[in-house]
């Protein structure tokens, strides 16, 4: 069966700093939404595979994530546990128009 | 053409290893399929007692997760069993009325624990310790009940045990023999262990038989042949385990103790094959995890059609997994008439060694609380070594010369993930490795115990050809350069650099941003070097220090505020408890450096807590001062020689908030007597008459450390400008994230009193730092009166769901 994805307005850009993670939740879904240095907004499942961590809070290196629990480095584009660490959270589309910032849930 | 079949029935540790093996030499020729009874992916059996002490979780145990089996297309088929296997047609059918045809079959059934067959022993709270349900069951169990006993004094017994007393119960250990773990160790070993653990809190039962479980439904109790009654809520049987054979004899496949296997691993029927626990070799089963990577490899060669000499067999090693005892053997144990032995006693320090040696070769050895021989030995044993060749060795390797050079290729250096010195080798040198991590990276060596670290390192400096105790000395900061920290902070200063993304671009990162090593780390030197013009960077902060509190699993945090030396009073008790009410705090603690720990507050609520709190940070999540831990000193105490909580919270309100490598604690105690435990801190001072001593480097943490005494001062004066120059001395030539303990002991005390005895340097040391003082400002009240720093980083978003 085919999901039709909700799109839901979240946030605007200014109210996003660069290269630091916000905190999203739709519902009981939680998404890390992050403003990158080259100025793309990308959204990514806000829980880390290894035990949980918020990857919200985590310390962004180009388009990497780095888990404050322990260290585990995470793609922000695709979603893949980068070596030797292995896994993937789910990633959302983003879609921003005007100032306004929207997840494809 | 079509793929072979292959199913594995058992998906343990040894069937998977099979696998692995079969993988590595045919990666498309076969179609995997694997049957497990158990509800998990492959986990790491040996690792379970772990689990039950608390050291680690289920999750870390797992050695190929979901993703593995996928990766490599192999249909996994958990929770359902095998019950039949049709070896004419080669046919095999589960408990759900599976029916899978094969051209290959691995049998990895492992093995049962034994279970005495005694009056009550289908009671409730009786259980056996084999797998993750045990395990859950009896962390479960010790939240509701007390007292545990565990029949068997062996080495499941015994790991056991250890975890139920983590679990705050009550054990008794019944053994039936006159010493613990009599099949792998002497008496003297065996007395030795008994002694330890009796220290640790295990009560033992010696030369006892258990006749029968006793209570109603539940156990209440032991009943022994003597006649003598022991309570217990919980009964663990840990006596043995016995290979689980019974697929196979239902199949018609011949079975002694084990499935009886030639040295290629194929069973009395063609085209099965059994491996692992399940098995039995020249009349030998093996009930531990080592002989598995060899026994394994031969049966991948010989599924693979490569020819190979097949298993031969192993010796046998065990170690005792117990936090806080080191136990070893391996080959023979106990002397008979024809072994002479080497004795080493040593009663003083508990420590005990015998080798035993069979016409001048090693047959066997025990060691007993220092085991850094053990692999050493292992190897010698399982060679069959010449006693005088052990003897040599024990002379080259006091002049320094690493056993590991000596080792065959084919050796396992990694017991516990079957990784052998050609293994590393092949990763070093085919993919360039140059550190520990990246070894343990790239082949698993040293992920589970650890053990083999020092092994590891050895080979990795031989391999590379750098002595690996110099290479430390330029170690880059992180990945993404090759510039050590005194490069980089050399280069910052020179060129005048004043952005972390200015640092990597102009010294050619490899990465274009960075990494979770670099970006803090050069955040602080930037700051450290211009402390006046720097304007920090939160992105380069850890989230602790980015929001000012401590992130807990949750994704909640603790807040702690400052205490100066840790003194209070009746408003800020009543201010605290209402914040805490207010805001829902799950807990209180006090700190080990004597503060308040208010946990379980949500980010967005942090700024209000602030707020209400009205006190300054207490920087608990800081790499900067923690908190000065004072005694009560001579206002009360009747030894006191000194003001030690006056002293305290001068260098407190003196030193807070200023960015250090590490974080730093300091401790004043008024007398010798050092309640304020001033000996394990970075700076701790102790009072003694008419004057202060003053001691630097300790640490109290993962490496404990005692301070070394820098020197002895009479005024308070004195102690501010010393304290000032150290710690000014420690933040500019420190590597981030270095302790004092290790920086002391790099740098060597004796240039450390130079520099801070120089005058001019000590004056020109308390002057930068006091530059650095002047700028900073109490983050907490930053936070509640900014609402750009409010929003951008504690507020989160809620967006509501419409339900239709």
């Amino acid at each position: 069966m085919e999901k039709v994805l909700q799109r839901k307005k979240v946030s605007t850009l200014s109210e996003l700093p660069r290269n630091l993670g916000k905190t999203v939740s739709i519902g009981s879904l939680e998404v890390a939404l992050f403003r990158l240095n080259n100025g793309e907004v990308r959204a990514i499942e806000n829980k880390c595979p290894h035990r949980g961590g918020v990857l919200a809070e985590g310390i962004i290196s180009g388009e990497y994530v780095f888990c404050p629990m322990h260290d585990w480095k995470i793609s922000i584009a695709d979603g893949q546990v980068q070596k030797p660490d292995t896994g993937c959270v789910q990633t959302f589309g983003v879609e921003v128009e005007n100032e306004d910032v929207y997840v494809l849930y | 053409m079509t793929k072979q079949k292959i199913v594995l029935v058992g998906n343990g540790m040894a069937g998977i290893r099979s696998l692995e093996e079969i993988i590595k030499l045919e990666k498309n020729k076969f179609e995997l399929t694997v049957f497990g009874s158990e509800p998990h992916p492959n986990y790491d059996r040996i690792q379970l007692s772990k689990v039950l002490q608390g050291d680690t979780t289920v999750e870390d145990i797992t050695l190929h997760d979901w993703n593995w089996y996928e990766k490599n297309q192999i249909t996994l088929y958990t929770g359902e069993t095998v019950i039949k296997v049709d070896t004419e047609n080669q046919i095999i059918y589960s408990n759900k009325n599976r029916a899978v045809e094969y051209d290959k079959l691995i049998l990895a059934t492992g093995s049962l624990p034994f279970i005495l067959p005694l009056p009550g022993a289908d009671k409730k709270g009786v259980t056996a310790f084999r797998n993750i349900e045990d395990c859950q069951k009896m962390i479960e169990y010790s939240a509701h009940y007390k007292r545990a006993a565990v029949i068997g004094g062996g080495l499941l017994g015994l790991e056991a045990a250890r975890g139920l007393l983590n679990l705050g119960m009550k054990v008794d250990v019944i053994h039936i023999f006159d010493y613990l773990m009599e099949r792998q160790l002497d008496k003297t070993a065996g007395k030795l262990l008994q002694k330890e653990l009796e220290s640790q809190g295990m009560n033992f039962l010696m030369n006892k038989q258990t006749e029968a479980i006793v209570g109603e439904n539940r156990v209440e109790g032991i009943r022994f042949k003597d006649g003598e009654l022991l309570e217990a809520d919980l009964v663990v049987m840990a006596v043995g385990i016995k290979p689980n054979v019974q697929l196979a004899c239902e199949s018609g496949i011949p079975v002694k103790r084990g499935i009886t296997v030639n040295d290629y691993m194929e069973t009395g029927i063609q085209n099965v094959f059994a491996v692992g626990e399940c098995a039995e070799h020249r009349e030998v089963v093996y009930g531990l995890v080592s002989p598995l990577y060899e026994q394994g490899k031969a049966l991948a060669k010989k599924i693979c059609e490569i020819p190979g000499e097949g298993y031969k067999g192993s010796t046998l090693s065990t170690k005792l997994k117990v936090s806080g005892v080191d136990v070893f053997s391996a080959g023979e144990i106990n002397e008979n008439t024809n072994t002479k032995t080497i004795k080493e006693f040593n009663d003083y320090q508990g420590t005990y060694k015998k080798i035993l040696i069979e016409e001048g070769q090693i047959s066997g050895a025990v060691l007993f609380g220092n085991t850094s021989e053990s692999s050493k030995l292992l190897r010698m044993i399982n060679q069959r070594s010449d006693i005088d060749d052990y003897l040599v060795s024990k002379k080259t390797e006091d002049g320094g010369v690493s056993l590991v050079a000596g080792f065959p290729d084919e050796e396992i250096i990694c017991g516990c993930n079957g990784v052998t010195k050609a293994d590393i080798v092949e990763a070093i040198q085919s993919q360039g490795l140059n550190t520990f991590e990246e070894v343990k990276g790239c082949t698993s060596a040293s992920r589970s115990c650890g053990g083999c670290k020092p092994l590891v390192t050895d080979l990795l400096g031989l391999t590379t050809g750098t002595d690996s105790s110099l290479s430390s000395q330029k170690e880059p900061i992180c990945e993404c350069t090759t510039l050590s920290r005194d490069e980089v902070v050399a280069e910052i200063r020179d060129k005048n650099l004043s952005h972390t993304r200015e640092v990597m671009n102009v010294l050619d990162w490899k990465t274009s941003e960075g990494c979770s090593k670099c970006k803090p780390a050069l955040n602080y030197y930037l700051g450290m070097i211009n402390p006046a013009e720097y304007e920090d960077e939160r992105e380069s902060r850890y989230v602790n220090e980015r929001l000012h509190a401590n992130i807990q699993k949750d994704g909640t945090f603790s807040v702690v505020p400052r205490m100066y030396g840790g003194v209070t009073n009746a408003k800020d008790l009543r201010t605290i408890a209402d914040v805490a009410d207010k805001y829902n705090v799950k807990l209180i603690k006090l700190t080990g450096g004597q503060r308040m720990d208010l946990f379980g507050i949500q980010k967005e609520d942090l700024p209000s807590v602030w707020a209400d709190l009205d006190m300054p940070s207490g920087y608990a999540y800081g790499k900067t001062l923690r908190t000065v831990k004072t005694c009560v000193g001579e206002n009360f105490c009747r030894f006191g020689t000194q003001d030690s909580i006056s002293l305290g919270q001068m260098l407190e309100k003196k030193f807070e908030r200023v960015g250090t490598p590490h974080k730093v604690k300091m401790g004043v105690s008024a007398c010798p007597r050092n309640c304020a435990e001033s000996g394990i801190k970075d700076v701790g001072f102790v009072g003694v008459d008419g004057a202060w001593e003053i001691y630097v480097g300790g640490n109290g943490g993962t490496h404990l450390k005692s301070a070394d005494l820098l020197c002895k001062v009479k005024t308070t004066e004195e102690i501010m400008e010393i304290t000032g120059a150290f710690l000014q001395y420690y933040r500019e030539t420190a590597n981030y994230l270095e302790r004092t303990s290790v920086w002391v002991q790099r740098m060597g005390l004796d240039h450390i009193k130079a520099v801070i005895d120089d005058e001019t340097n000590k004056q020109q040391l308390n002057e930068r730092l006091n530059d650095a003082l002047s700028v900073l400002k109490d983050p907490w009240k930053e936070a509640i009166n900014s609402e750009e720093i409010q929003s951008s980083l504690y507020k989160s978003v809620k967006v509501p769901v419409e339900t239709k």
